[in-house]
């Protein structure tokens, strides 16, 4: 090594100092970033409070409750009926898909079982309402990433199921067609057949997007690798649906606790995901659309006849107890637990919601992203607001 | 717009502004609940395509709009927002409070935490009743709001109200 002169070595230090001149002027501060609580991004009203170290998000803190609308203390003052009409509005876009739990809890006190018919109408509305809500996600996840034209489609297709739900039951997004003891109406004439046509359509549009999307670059460099859950987070955050099976966990409340709806009698398949990043959860959730497709058209023929409503009382008082049942919505677990002290309303109704849960793990997920992403995240966990906030 | 101010427009130039101010409203979306999936069905669905009657539904913030449609429920952690969100448009402003929840309250009369009602915190032009409304409804909302915007005379509307820019 050769010697270095006085004059060098001076050189040397100042240059180091000046580094860390510019190192210290090219420091980020940190910075807060609200998002929300209107933002197209968030499917509603969620805010999200986000710390930024440059780009970076270094914490996020969601802020729930812009839409809490008090449906656990308005259900202690409606009857069981007026419940029903209420509850449609929790989760807006698969909105029959609500009422089936509580209903099943309200029969389940009483002792009352729907006949065959009703069940199978039942199950074909509920997959109706989950095709109804997660086309629109299949449409929008792309909106977030900047496609637009993916959204068209999905309205363009939703509109078709959204037809065939408001000829069957007369209500194009709140239907109120469950009753205790069966179902409102029995389907109308020709709706069998119109349905087969338009499940044509919704596998046209699945594939349509699997064409758009799924290959495309931006779209796979944008969501491969990006908010990986590993299934063991996944499952202590109580997170379900979509969400837990693209982590990989198989499991389904159609098929594991397939309480009143005949699920058990279709050929159908539970799809899952080892990737648990957000184009997991997209490619679940269009197989899922396949699988309701597919579903739907087994319902449409192997509909049993029959009468369409149990012998239940004109006034339903229901008897004392308390009563849990879930059923797999389109967003995940949804669940009522009903207690009633045998009187025209209930006592008490704890709502168990799929969004809650799911958006519990975003303070968890968002941390580490860069900016952009979180956008994509936040449209890859598909929350409802609604469904959050109650 | 002195002319306007001081209330000497000519008749036929208010007809002609109007016409342009009617077919060019610029709609701020401020979905909030159910009704904001029938409003985006209204503005982004290619059935009902709000376009053609000559709205456009794509400005980035409320200082860019003419028009607010408040769709869905609104609670009163998120009042103090709207009037925050009505108060950076430009005048002249309308809002249309769209479904039974922004109209009264709607199903939630009786919850500790709903607004019965978005005209107690902004001045309402039209209401479309529904629960929610249909997009065809929507339309028509709009429709007739741009009716009273072809009859509305500016002179009138902005006399003895000084415009105060802060």
């Amino acid at each position: 090594m050769t010697a270095i002169s006085e004059r060098q070595q001076r050189a040397y230090i100042a240059s180091q100092a000046a580094d860390m001149r510019v190192n210290v002027e090219l420091e980020t501060e940190g910075m807060t970033l609200n998002i929300g609580p209107q933002h197209p991004a968030t499917h509603g009203t969620l805010r999200i409070i986000v710390k930024l170290d440059g780009e970076l998000v270094v914490a996020a803190d969601p802020v729930p409750g812009y839409m809490h609308r008090g449906y656990e203390k308005l259900t202690e003052v409606r009857t069981y009926p007026q419940v029903n009409t209420l509850i449609n509005r929790i989760d807006w876009l698969g909105s029959f898909a609500n009422e089936v739990p509580f209903i099943l809890a309200a029969e389940q006190l009483m002792d009352v079982e729907a006949p065959p018919r009703a069940q199978w109408i039942r199950t074909l509305l509920f997959e109706l309402s989950r095709i109804a809500n997660v086309t629109l996600f299949l449409g929008d996840m792309a909106v977030q990433l900047g496609a637009v034209t993916p959204v068209f489609y999905a309205f363009r297709d939703r509109e078709y199921v959204l037809n065939l739900i408001e000829s069957a039951t007369g209500g194009r997004f709140h239907p109120n067609f469950d009753r205790i003891g069966g179902i409102k109406d029995d389907l109308p004439k020709g709706w069998i057949a119109e349905t087969k046509q338009v499940m044509v359509k919704v596998n046209a549009f699945c594939d349509e997007l699997e064409a758009l999307l799924l290959g495309n670059e931006i779209f796979n460099v944008r969501t491969r690798g990006i908010g990986v859950i590993p299934p063991e987070v996944a499952l202590s955050y109580g997170m379900s649906g979509a969400n837990l099976r693209a982590s990989g966990v198989d499991w389904d409340h159609r098929r594991d606790t397939p309480v009143g709806l005949v699920y058990d009698k279709l050929d159908w398949k539970v799809w899952t995901h080892p990737d648990g990043d957000s184009f997991a959860r997209y490619w679940v959730r269009l197989q899922e659309v396949r699988e309701a497709a597919k579903m739907v058209i087994q319902l449409c023929d192997g509909l049993p006849p029959g009468p369409i409503m149990a012998k239940v009382p004109r006034i339903i008082k229901v008897p004392e107890g308390e009563a849990w049942v879930a059923t797999e919505n389109p967003l995940g677990e949804m669940g009522y637990y009903v207690v009633s002290k045998g009187e025209l309303v209930p006592f008490r109704v704890k709502i168990r919601s799929a969004s809650f849960n799911n958006i519990s793990i975003v303070p968890w997920l968002l941390r580490g992203v860069y900016v952009p992403d979180v956008i994509t995240i936040l449209a890859s966990l598909y929350f409802i607001l609604g469904d959050i906030d109650r | 717009m002195g002319l306007v101010e001081s209330g000497k427009l000519p008749k036929p130039l208010t007809k002609l502004l109007n016409i342009s101010r009617k077919y060019s409203m610029w709609v701020y979306q401020w979905g909030l609940a159910c009704c904001a999936i029938e409003m985006g069905a209204a503005f982004g669905s290619p059935r009902y395509d709000v376009m053609r009657l000559g709205v456009i539904p794509f400005p980035a913030s409320p200082r860019q709009a003419d028009l607010v449609v408040v769709s869905g429920t609104v609670t009163d952690k998120m009042a103090p927002v709207i009037r925050r969100l009505y108060e950076q448009m430009p005048e002249p402003k309308y809002v249309i409070s769209m479904g039974s929840c922004a109209n009264c309250g709607g199903p939630y009369w009786d919850s500790y935490s709903v607004t019965k009602g978005v005209d107690q915190i902004i001045p309402v032009d039209v209401y479309v009743p529904g629960c929610p409304p249909r997009p065809e409804a929507l339309l028509e909302g709009i429709v007739l709001l741009q009716e009273m915007v072809a009859n509305e005379d500016m002179a009138a509307k902005w006399k003895g109200d000084p415009l105060v820019v802060d």
